[in-house]
C-alpha cells in the first residue's frame, strides 16, 4: 500500500503506476479527499466558497460528500468570508471558507483581515499552483501565504500530502484554542490530486496539550481585597467575555459587590445592556455615565479588552486616577497599550470564575460594607447617567436614525441578532438596541469593514435557524456586498437586511461637518439604485418606508415574510451620531449634541 | 504601595519599565519550516523594532531553529518583543538571553590591504592582541578572521581602520546564558505556546 503514497492521481498518473492502482482494492485517497473528510472529522458542517482552476479536485469532493458538508457559493469570495466569519461570531464554531488561488485569495484577505483584528476562529482553505510551478509566475499565482502573513493566527502552505490530514486538524485548533483567530491553508493543486495512505504527524503535539489554568493565587487574593474595598470602582469589558462565554461569572461578581460594568463595542450582550449594573457603551460613542465614570475611577477592572483608542481617546488622560486590573488571555496584550498594575492571564471565564469562588468564601460583611462605601459612588455615577442619557429623535416628517432601531428593539421583541456594517447606522444600533445576551451582537470592532453587514447576517441566519436575524446597514456599505443577496435567495436563507439611507456616506459626512467645515467631499450616495427594485431583480421583497407613519407597518411586514427580505428606509439625511469623542482626545471633552 | 506586588511573578506583572534604550539578545526556538523565519522577521517591522543581527541554525532536533535576534529598545519594547514572538504558533521558547549572564559571540572576515614589511608587521601585532587568525594573504591584502562578542570585533575593525578595509563581513550574534551556579538571577524564558 505505501509504494502508492506519492503517486499523482487523474490526468498524470503514468501506465505503470495505473497498473498498480488497479491491483490495490481500496486505492488511497487523494489529497482532496484528505482534506474534505478532514474537515468533517473536525465537526465542519457548513462551508461558503466559489471554486476555480486549482481547487477542482476538492471541488469534486464536495460534490461526493454534499451530503455530509454543505457547501454555500457566494457571488464573491469577501462574502464567503464575512459569511464564515457571521457563522462564527454567532455560534463560536470555526467558520470555514474555500476558494481558489490567485484573485480568490486576495479577494478572501479584506474577510481574513476582519476576523484576525476581532480574532474570530476561522480556517481559510485557499487554492494554489502546483507546487513544481510555485514562483514561476505562473496563471493566477499568488503568494498567498507572503501576502496574508501578517493577518493571520497562523498559516500553512502544504508541501507534502503526508502532512495534509494533520495539518487540516491543527489549523482547527489553533484557530479555536487561546485568543482565536483565522488560519489560512493554502494547498497547491497537485498536492490534492496525490495519493496518500501514510499521512504523517506534525511535531507539534504541544498544541493540543491541555494547559492547566495557573492564575497566581496571590494576584488572584490582592484583585479580590482591591474589588472587595474599592470606592469608586468599574468594570471595562470587551470581546473576551463573549469569546470566553463569560458572562454568568461577570454577573455573580458584579452583582455581589454591585459594581458598574460599561462594555466595549465588542463586549455588547456579554452584560445586559439593561442591568441597572449597565452604563452603557463605553468610548468614543459611549455613553456620557461609562465614559466619566471610567475618567474618575479608582480601579478600573479591564477583562477581555486591550485598550483600543476608540475607546481610551486621548491614552495619557484615559482613567488617569486609577489602579488597573488586566483580565486578558493574551500575555503579549498585557502592557501593550496602557500599564497594567495588576493583571491575570486567563480567559474571562477561568479568571471571572475564581474570583466569584473567592467571594463567596470571604468575609461577608466586608463585602457589604464595600458595598456601603460604594453608594456615593453611585450617586455620582447616577447623576452622569441622568444628566446625559442617549436622546433618541423624533419627527413628525422623517424617519430618525434612532427611531428606526427603537422601532425595530419593539418589534423583534429585543430578541433578534443584530448584525451590523460600518458607519453611523452601526453606531446607533450600538445605541439604541438594548442586548439581552453574548453573540447577540456581531460588528466588525478592529477592522471597521464596510460590506461586512450583509454577509456575516446570512452566516449568522444559517448557523442560528431559530433567531430572528437582522442587518442594519447604510446605504453605502450595502452595495459593496449586495451581490450575495442571490445566494440567500438561492439557499432560500431569510436574510432581513434594513438599508438606513440617509444618501451619505454618513459618517465620513459626520467628521466633514464637524471637522472639516462641512466641506462635504465626495459622500453624496444620493445617486443610488433604487434598492426596492433591485430587490425585487433579485427575487426578494423589497420594502420601502419614507414617513414615521409607516415604519412599524413596514418593519412588521417584512420580519414576517418568510423569505429575504430588503428595507429601504429613508432616514433624515445629515443627523449626527453623539456623543463623540473627537479622535485621540481626553474622553472628558465629549460632545453630547 | 506597590512594592509588595513587584515580588510577584508569572501571571502577575508589575511593569517596572526603564526607558533606557539597550541592546538585547533574543534566543528564539522556532520550528524549522518555510516562513517561520519571516513571521518573525515580519513581527519585528509591522511594529517598527528593528533587526540590528540575526541569526539561525539547527539544534539538536533537526525539526527545530535556533534564532537569536539583537536588537535595541527600551524594557517596554524588549518586553512586547518577547511576548510578541511567543504569540507565534511555531514558536516554542522565546528568551531574553541577555536579562541573565551569558556568553555572546560573533564572528567576523574581513579583508584590508597591506603592504609586505612594516605594515603587516603592524597588523600582525593585533592579530595577536585580539587573538584573530590570518585565514588568507597575497602580496597586497589579507583576509582576517575574528570572533568574540560584538564589541571585541567593532573594536578590532576600528584598530584596522587607519589600514584599507576592503571588506567586513560580520555573522552577526549567537548567544548562550551561562551555566554559573553562583549567579542568582534567573533567564526570563517564556515557554510561548499561544494556542493552548
Ligand atoms: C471598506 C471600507 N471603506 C471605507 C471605509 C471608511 N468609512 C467608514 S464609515 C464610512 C461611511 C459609511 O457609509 P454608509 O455605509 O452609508 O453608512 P452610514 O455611515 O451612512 O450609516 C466610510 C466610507 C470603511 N470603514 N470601510
Amino acid at each position: 500500500m505505501t509504494s502508492v503514497a506519492n503517486i499523482p492521481a487523474v490526468s498524470s498518473v503514468p501506465a505503470a503506476a495505473a497498473q498498480i492502482l488497479e491491483t490495490v482494492k481500496t486505492p488511497a485517497p487523494r489529497g482532496a479527499e484528505i482534506l474534505v473528510r478532514g474537515l468533517i472529522k473536525n465537526g465542519v458542517e457548513t462551508v461558503f466558497g466559489l471554486p476555480g482552476g486549482a481547487v477542482l479536485h476538492i471541488y469534486d469532493e464536495i460534490w461526493r460528500f454534499r451530503d455530509e458538508i454543505s457547501h454555500y457559493l457566494v457571488r464573491h469570495e469577501q462574502g464567503a468570508v464575512h459569511a464564515a466569519e457571521g457563522y462564527a461570531r454567532a455560534t463560536g464554531k470555526v467558520g470555514v471558507a474555500l476558494v481558489t488561488s490567485g484573485p480568490g485569495a486576495t479577494n478572501a484577505v479584506t474577510g481574513i483581515a476582519t476576523a484576525y483584528m476581532d480574532s474570530i476562529p476561522l480556517v481559510v482553505i485557499t487554492g494554489q499552483v502546483p507546487s513544481t510551478m510555485i514562483g514561476t509566475d505562473a496563471f493566477q499565482e499568488v503568494d498567498t501565504f507572503g501576502v496574508t502573513l501578517p493577518i493571520v493566527k497562523h498559516s500553512y502552505l502544504v508541501k507534502d500530502v503526508r502532512d495534509l490530514e494533520a495539518i487540516i486538524d491543527e489549523a482547527f485548533q489553533i484557530a479555536k484554542s487561546g485568543k482565536p483567530g483565522p488560519v489560512v491553508i493554502d494547498v497547491p493543486k497537485d498536492i490534492t490530486a496525490m495519493l496518500c495512505d501514510n499521512p504523517r504527524k506534525l511535531h507539534a503535539e504541544y498544541l493540543f496539550e491541555s494547559k492547566e489554568e495557573t492564575i497566581d493565587e496571590t494576584a488572584l487574593n490582592l484583585v479580590v481585597e482591591k474589588l472587595i474595598n474599592a470606592r469608586q470602582p468599574i468594570f471595562y469589558v470587551g470581546g473576551g467575555i463573549v469569546t470566553a462565554d463569560a458572562a454568568n461569572e461577570l454577573m455573580r461578581v458584579v452583582e455581589t459587590l454591585q459594581i458598574p460594568v460599561t462594555p466595549t463595542l465588542m463586549g455588547l450582550g456579554g452584560f445586559p445592556t439593561a442591568h441597572d449594573l449597565c452604563l452603557g457603551m463605553l468610548g468614543m460613542h459611549g455613553t456620557y455615565a461609562s465614559n466619566m465614570a471610567v475618567s474618575e475611577s479608582d480601579l478600573l477592572v479591564a477583562v477581555g479588552v486591550r485598550f483600543d483608542d476608540r475607546v481610551t481617546g486621548k491614552l495619557a488622560t484615559f482613567a488617569s486616577n486609577a489602579e488597573i486590573v488586566h483580565i486578558y488571555i493574551d500575555p503579549s496584550n498585557i502592557g501593550k497599550v496602557k500599564k497594567a498594575h495588576v493583571s491575570l492571564i486567563a480567559d474571562a471565564k477561568t479568571a471571572l470564575g475564581k474570583i466569584a469562588e473567592k467571594l463567596a468564601a470571604a468575609d461577608q460583611t466586608e463585602i457589604s460594607d464595600g458595598v456601603k462605601n460604594r453608594e456615593s459612588w453611585w450617586l455620582k455615577v447616577n447623576d452622569w447617567r441622568n444628566s446625559a442619557p442617549f436622546a433618541c429623535e423624533y419627527s413628525q416628517t422623517e424617519i430618525k436614525p434612532q427611531h428606526l432601531i427603537e422601532e425595530l428593539y419593539r418589534v423583534t421583541n429585543g430578541d433578534a441578532i443584530i448584525v451590523t456594517d460600518v458607519g453611523q447606522h452601526q453606531m446607533w444600533a450600538a445605541q439604541f438596541y438594548p442586548f439581552k445576551r453574548s453573540r447577540q451582537w456581531l460588528t466588525s470592532g478592529g477592522l471597521g469593514t464596510m460590506g461586512f453587514g450583509l454577509p456575516a447576517a446570512m452566516g449568522a441566519q444559517l448557523a442560528c435557524p431559530d433567531s430572528q436575524v437582522v442587518a442594519v446597514v447604510g446605504d453605502g456599505g450595502f452595495q459593496m456586498t449586495n451581490q450575495e443577496i442571490i445566494t440567500a435567495i438561492q439557499y432560500k436563507i431569510p436574510l432581513k437586511v434594513i438599508i438606513m439611507n440617509n444618501g451619505y456616506l454618513g459618517m465620513v459626512r459626520q467628521w466633514q461637518e464637524m471637522f472639516y467645515d462641512r466641506a462635504y467631499s465626495e459622500v453624496d450616495l444620493s445617486i443610488s439604485p433604487d434598492f426596492v427594485k433591485l430587490a425585487e431583480a433579485y427575487g426578494a421583497q423589497g420594502l420601502r418606508a419614507e414617513k414615521p407613519e409607516d415604519l412599524k407597518r413596514v418593519l412588521e411586514e417584512g420580519l414576517n415574510f418568510k423569505g429575504v427580505t430588503i428595507f429601504d428606509i429613508v432616514v433624515s439625511k445629515e443627523e449626527n451620531v453623539f456623543p463623540i469623542i473627537p479622535a485621540g482626545q481626553d474622553t472628558r471633552n465629549m460632545i453630547l449634541k | 504601595m506597590m512594592n509588595d506586588e513587584k515580588a510577584l511573578s508569572s501571571s502577575f506583572i508589575v511593569l517596572s519599565s526603564s526607558l533606557k534604550i539597550m541592546q538585547h539578545t533574543i534566543s528564539i526556538l522556532v520550528a524549522n519550516e518555510p516562513g517561520e523565519l519571516s513571521r518573525i522577521v515580519g513581527l519585528f517591522s509591522a511594529r517598527g523594532f528593528n533587526i540590528e543581527t540575526i541569526c539561525v541554525g539547527k539544534t539538536l532536533e533537526p525539526a527545530w531553529s535556533r534564532c537569536t535576534i539583537v536588537t535595541e529598545g527600551d524594557d517596554r519594547t524588549i518586553e512586547q518583543i518577547i511576548k510578541q514572538c511567543g504569540r507565534l504558533a511555531r514558536v516554542r521558547e522565546v528568551r531574553a538571553v541577555t536579562k541573565s549572564p551569558h556568553i555572546e559571540r560573533e564572528m567576523a572576515l574581513i579583508d584590508v590591504s597591506v603592504s609586505a614589511g612594516r605594515e603587516r608587521q603592524e597588523i600582525m601585532n593585533l592579530v595577536q592582541i585580539f587573538r584573530a587568525k590570518v585565514v588568507d594573504i597575497s602580496h597586497e591584502k589579507m583576509i582576517l578572521e575574528l570572533s568574540g562578542d560584538w564589541r571585541k570585533v567593532d573594536t578590532f575593525i576600528e584598530m584596522l581602520k587607519p589600514f584599507q578595509i576592503n571588506e567586513v563581513t560580520r555573522t552577526g550574534c549567537v548567544a548562550i546564558n551561562r551555566l554559573s551556579p553562583f549567579e542568582t538571577a534567573e533567564a526570563e524564558t517564556q515557554t510561548a505556546n499561544a494556542a493552548a
